[in-house]
């Protein structure tokens, strides 16, 4: 409220750029091809969701607002059925410099398969498992925009905790997480405030990103305990010093890619990476089309004890860009796991209707899921889901 | 070993240097842009960006931003040209935040799904083609040079192109693309042009014409804004995920 006011005596010395809302609304459908393990799930589910957008640009686009919630109402899962402020924030630029201050949304990393280095914002897992969805993070950002690169520092004052799939939400573990009692290392809880630092700059073909996090491990271990009489998992959110690399080199049709992470926490330190390639195949078949064929190895030195299911994993994908008028794209691809063979398979599709409607398909298989698993409790949650938005 | 070049060939560079001289020296340009692609039923799609450019010695920079369709709206593509080697492009996706480096050896891709592909709509450095003079001609009653150019790019979608270059003041009027197998694969036009600042001329519509697909797409540009005083800041990573 404090920033809101303080920005609204700042705009009214200024003359306003731009002023706009935009966003969008989703329906989406999903059909899960086993039926439920657990009692009061189901076997379809239907879901909304909005998310607008409102920003506001003055002097002369050198500051500005954005305000962003998010919505979603699930058919079947209470915990699905969120709300998050995903940004609100202002945003100054004095030469270069730029400071951020409030609720926003930040991306680190250049794989895709897995987001290891990225560790601003905690993941809406509910939105989705493949952990792409963000909620919005509190936080003061100062960066240097310099001929060396550019310099990031946060200092994130508050915590968000993970989210996950309620008792009657499918794609649950067997255990039911309880977010309402999470557990910290650090005294002051989700109050804790984490800093965090990051170098990123492009030398000829290659980007480079070299960051330190200090503060709450945005993944929890889920400890099992009784609570109320029931046996739940809780998460309990440790203190962590990670430092991460990113890398990517392009070379003509390859596109070469490298995360690295070193992290320390309560039980020692480990390292984990994923790396790979994405190789371009131009006009296939005399069409317009592109075909990329997508290879990204997993490692994580912690083996079974890993936070994350990719401790030893292949993925393989194909991503298939129609460059036509309606931008339709293809991404099918699977995890397999080197040890269990376990495989956690993948269909990404979407096409845009009209000018202002876009439709998409998504399906997520698990099959051959051993016991060691983290993907496991999912094995009889295979799914189908359609998606159809409207812009505005 | 080094041969004395053929006149046409010498003929047909002096041209494009000359083009590039008269161009040289605008500093920086904002315009909008729409494009208006239709298919061979005639069925019409529309897309609607900005543009921005810097000049520089060694290979201008410029950015789009995508505003229509709705989807994309936000998504901004930022290239540093090169007159000898390979583009570098980022392309920023607003829904995930995420700026991508992606390969610059897609030249003969479709831009945004047009009949412009990525090297069509690059910056056309001297150095990105070797020439040859052709003749003189008159188009609709006008003197032109007529000029093939030939990619230096082995990547490159097109084996040459033919240009129609009006002589008072070394404007394009027209050109023909020939794909790999040495057929006319596309035409461009250029209409209503208007000059800026007593000196740039900026053609205000462009129309691709596709001859083998029978699909075209009409560029139309607008609101050019010379001298804005940007740096090499404004087309910066950070930049780009900033611009709207």
């Amino acid at each position: 409220m404090v920033l809101l006011t303080l920005v609204w005596c700042g705009i009214g010395n200024a003359q306003v750029n731009s002023i706009e809302l935009s966003g969008n609304i989703s329906l989406e459908a999903r059909a899960f091809l086993q039926s439920a393990d657990y009692p009061g799930q189901e076997d379809q589910n239907g879901s909304v969701s909005i998310e607008p957008e409102f920003y506001v640009d003055w002097a002369d686009g050198d500051q500005r607002i954005v305000f962003s919630p998010f919505l979603r109402y699930d058919t079947s899962d209470d915990e699905r059925s969120h709300a998050d402020l995903r940004e609100f924030y202002w945003r100054g630029s004095f030469q270069d410099v730029e400071l951020k201050v409030g609720v926003a949304k930040v991306f680190w990393g250049v794989t895709e398969s897995q987001h290891l280095v990225d560790v601003i914002n905690q993941t809406d897992l509910v939105e989705n498992i493949d952990t792409e969805d963000k909620l919005g993070q509190p936080m003061v950002n100062l960066s240097f925009i310099k001929s060396w690169g550019t310099l990031e520092l946060y200092v994130l004052p508050y915590f968000r905790e993970r989210t996950f799939a309620g008792e009657e939400g499918r794609l649950r573990t067997s255990l039911v997480v309880d977010t309402d009692h999470a557990s910290y290392e650090a005294s002051d809880e989700e109050k804790h405030v984490d800093f965090a630092v990051r170098w990123r700059h492009y030398i000829g073909d290659w980007d480079i990103g070299l960051a330190h996090f200090s503060g709450t491990s945005r993944a929890p271990d889920l400890v099992p305990s009784l609570h109320a009489g029931q046996l739940v998992l809780i998460p309990h959110y440790q203190q962590i010093d990670q430092t991460s690399l990113d890398l990517q080199a392009t070379k003509g049709d390859w596109l070469w890619k490298l995360e690295l992470i070193s992290s320390r926490n309560d039980q020692g330190r480990y390292t984990a990476f994923v790396g790979g390639f994405e190789y371009s195949l131009v006009g296939v078949l005399g069409t317009a089309s592109d075909l990329g064929l997508l290879l990204e190895y997993h490692f994580d030195d912690r083996d079974d004890k890993a936070t994350s299911p990719f401790q030893n994993d292949i993925f393989t994908g194909v991503r298939w860009v129609l460059n036509d008028i309606q931008s339709t794209e293809v991404l099918v691809g699977a995890i397999v796991d080197s040890d269990t063979q376990a495989t956690f398979g993948n269909l990404e599709a979407s096409r845009r209707l009209g000018q202002s409607w876009k439709i998409s398909l998504e399906a997520r298989i698990f099959s051959n899921q051993d016991k060691r698993d983290l993907f496991f409790d999912l094995r009889n949650d295979d799914y189908i889901e359609f998606q159809i938005s409207k812009y505005f | 070993m080094p041969i004395a070049a053929e006149p046409s060939v010498e003929k047909g560079l002096a041209i494009a240097v000359e083009m590039d001289r008269r161009d040289a020296g605008f500093a920086d340009s904002a315009s909008t842009m729409e494009m208006v692609l239709k298919n061979r039923k005639g069925d019409v799609s529309t897309r609607k960006l900005r543009n921005r450019v810097l000049e520089q010695e060694e290979g201008n920079k410029s950015i789009f931003v995508f505003d229509d369709p709705l989807d994309v709206k936000g998504a901004a593509l930022l290239t540093f040209s090169y007159k000898t080697k390979n583009d570098d492009q980022w392309l920023y996706l607003p829904a995930l935040k995420r700026t991508k480096r992606i390969s610059s050896s897609n030249q003969s891709g479709p831009f945004m799904g047009s009949e412009f592909a990525y090297e069509d709509m690059a910056s056309q450095e001297v150095e990105k083609y070797s020439y040859s003079y052709l003749q003189d001609e008159e188009l609709d009653g006008m003197p032109v040079f007529v000029l093939a150019r030939y990619p230096v790019d082995q990547k490159s979608g097109y084996t040459r192109q033919l240009l129609w270059v009006d002589k008072d003041e070394y404007r394009p009027w027209k050109i023909e693309y020939y794909d790999r197998k040495r057929t006319l694969l596309k035409t461009l036009t250029f209409a209503d042009y208007q000059q800026y600042l007593a000196k740039y001329w900026r053609p205000h519509q462009m129309e691709m014409i596709n001859h083998q697909t029978g699909k075209s797409t009409l560029l139309k540009w607008d609101d050019f804004q010379f001298k804005n005083g940007y740096t090499e800041k404004d087309f910066s990573l950070n930049s780009l995920t900033n611009i709207r």
